[in-house]
């Protein structure tokens, strides 16, 4: 059993008076893709701000590599190399993919005492990186606009790989997709999971979880009822922890077991 | 090689024709325009004048001016922000060198410098207030509009009463940073062409022999000047793509590391500095501060900015587009004299041409961006 490359234990958040996290253990292993689910409501985003550095956990403690992490702001867990890539907020339609892919990272040239945006090297490294990722595209000026939401996902997941991002955390990436562009995403998780990096999907759909996943981990209310391994679990029971069994028992006999 | 993906064009890709890709670019508008200008005044106005050596410098000094305060607009718009405050804060920068320069009588150079500092204190100003309370910048730099023009009518008469102050040429003779925005380069060259018969040249009086148009005007330098140094930053270095994507999407943007608010802070900076120098060249120019200078020129900035193809909503433009603006406004402003139409047109023009220039700039962020 290899050392986890990120271990949280017992995280609590609380936010004033209501308490978003209720004591979370999550273990995150690099080159496994580990789903996190839940229903709205159930302390995703509480979980991966908490993870990405936006947010101080009120207890517990998260050891990255076996030491004690602390970060004062995101950039900090951007440095260390936890990358998020979020569902809406991470290109902007109107540049090129290939400034967007390097915004934030310029490459720059000097010349003299002044420094230039390597624009040769940022077209060249984009179109290679676009390529492995089976993205077509007219030219690295191609604006982003111009792509569909699958891949905009896929060129946000490949810019963070090409980063030097060694956990990924993947904010619904899914959501708001077709079917045919959520299997791409489904497969650009794959191909960066055997890259050696950590995976954190989070998801409300069972089935996209069960693609891909690794480990699957269900929020409830703040609570996590644990960590199941692939095969060690249906999708009808992580569908039933979700909604927190019962009521969604009763629902989908009268359903006809469809949802 | 067999493991490398397969290109496979998507069938509901349309290729672009080169020509159509060529012509998709923020500087369009501002080129068709541009051409559409010189012909028109080439046709009508060709015997006027508006072509000889005094008629162009009369037009390229009046777009200069323009292009100026433009380029400052230009990247805080594609930096997602306006500033209304340009216009008041020419006529502030120009009141405070007075001030300083000849009230106080400080050394033009020392009121000049003083004055860049504090203007560019007060975009600082504008900028933070903007990034930290996360106003509209349309609201604060208003507030600073009406802020910075009350000062301008206010410290003159109480100071001086009277709402001019004279005397700046005087006070500026022989100052050595006066002359940077006051003087004229390429004397020497001008003269020879004079001597060569290319360009007239005074017949009578004490000047005889000397060419009417004696140089290059510092304003015309500052202007393609800070062109230059703007297109490039914009297009060729870090920062500029920082600009970009601080106006493209604030969230996107920090979420990536970008340092959004430093951006836009600086951009207001660089806008309030642009308006100094503006300003630095219209007193050494007319020898006097006014507290009514620079009336309206923030809108005038704007609709350059706009005729030259940026977005109103950040995130797209050129600086060359603007700077194109800006000669396309002062050609037809002059020329509309030349051409000897009544003057009060020319607004009914600009309105037209604005509302072109817009409605192009939509067509094509939609072509760019694959909207419907």
């Amino acid at each position: 059993m290899t050392q986890p490359l990120i271990q949280m234990k017992n995280i609590e958040k609380h936010f004033g008076s209501v308490i978003a996290l209720a004591g979370v253990s999550v273990d995150i292993h690099a080159g496994e893709c580990h789903c996190l689910l839940g229903d709205n409501g159930a302390g995703k985003s509480t979980f991966i701000k908490t993870l990405s550095g936006v947010h101080k956990p009120t207890k517990g403690e998260i050891l990255f590599e076996g030491r004690d992490m602390h970060f004062a702001d995101p950039r900090d867990a951007i440095a260390a190399g936890i990358a998020t890539v979020h569902q809406h907020l991470a290109m902007i339609p109107l540049m090129s993919v290939s400034r967007n892919f390097f915004m934030g990272n310029e490459p720059v040239r000097k010349i003299g005492p002044f420094a230039f945006f390597d624009h040769d090297l940022a077209n060249r490294v984009t179109m290679q990186e676009m390529e492995k990722m089976g993205i077509v595209l007219r030219g690295p000026d191609q604006a982003v606009g111009t792509l569909s939401g699958g891949e905009r996902q896929t060129v946000a997941i490949a810019r963070a790989v090409h980063f030097g991002a060694r956990v990924l955390i993947l904010d619904e990436p899914t959501s708001a997709l077709g079917v045919r562009q959520t299997a791409n995403v489904l497969a650009t998780i794959d191909k960066v999971r055997k890259q050696g990096v950590a995976v954190v999907f989070i998801t409300h759909n069972v089935r996209h979880a069960m693609a891909v996943g690794d480990r699957f981990t269900v929020l409830n209310r703040g609570r996590t009822y644990g960590t199941a391994k692939r095969g060690e679990i249906t999708p009808e029971e992580l569908q039933d922890m979700m909604a927190g069994g019962q009521e969604l028992a009763t629902l989908e006999s009268s359903l006809g077991s469809t949802v | 090689m067999s493991d490398t993906p397969q290109i496979v064009m998507d069938e509901r890709v349309k290729q672009i024709s080169p020509m159509r890709r060529a012509m998709i670019r923020p500087e369009l508008g501002g080129i068709v325009g541009t051409i559409a200008v010189f012909v028109f005044f080439g046709l009508f106005a060709f015997d006027s004048g508006m072509f000889n050596s005094q008629g162009i410098m009369n037009w390229s000094v009046v777009s200069a001016q323009f292009m100026i305060i433009a380029v400052g607009a230009c990247l805080l718009m594609i930096a997602g922000e306006f500033d209304l405050s340009v216009g008041s804060m020419i006529g502030f920068a120009g009141m405070m060198i007075a001030i300083f320069g000849v009230t106080l009588g400080w050394p033009m150079w020392v009121a000049i410098l003083v004055t860049f500092a504090l203007c560019i204190a007060i975009g600082a100003l504008n900028g933070f207030i903007v990034v930290r309370t996360g106003l509209p910048s349309f609201i604060v730099t208003l507030a600073f509009l009406f802020i910075l023009r009350g000062f301008t009518i206010f410290l003159p008469q109480v100071i001086e009463r009277k709402t001019i102050i004279g005397g700046i040429r005087e006070a500026a003779e022989g100052d050595w940073l006066a002359a940077l925005f006051g003087g004229t380069i390429g004397k020497g060259f001008f003269t020879w062409m004079g001597e060569a018969g290319i360009i007239a040249t005074f017949e009578r009086g004490t000047r005889a022999g000397e060419p009417v148009v004696n140089g290059i005007p510092m304003l015309i330098v500052w202007a393609l000047g800070l062109v230059v140094v703007g297109h490039v930053l914009l297009t060729r270095t870090r920062f500029g793509n920082w600009i970009f994507a601080a106006g493209g999407d604030t969230e996107a943007a920090r979420n990536s590391g970008v340092p959004v608010n430093r951006v836009k802070i600086t951009m207001f900076m660089f806008t309030a500095f642009c308006a100094t120098v503006f300003a630095a060249c219209q007193v050494m120019e007319f020898g006097s501060a006014g507290a009514d200078r620079g009336l309206l020129k923030e809108f005038e900035a704007i609709i350059a900015v706009v005729i030259g193809g940026a977005l109103l909503t950040g995130g797209y433009g050129s600086v060359i587009g603007a700077a194109l603006g800006a000669l396309i406004f002062g050609v037809v402003q002059q020329g509309l004299f030349f051409a000897g139409v009544e003057s009060s047109l020319f607004r009914v023009f600009l309105g037209m041409i604005l509302l072109f220039a817009v409605i192009l700039n939509t067509y094509i962020r939609r072509i760019i961006t694959g909207e419907r």
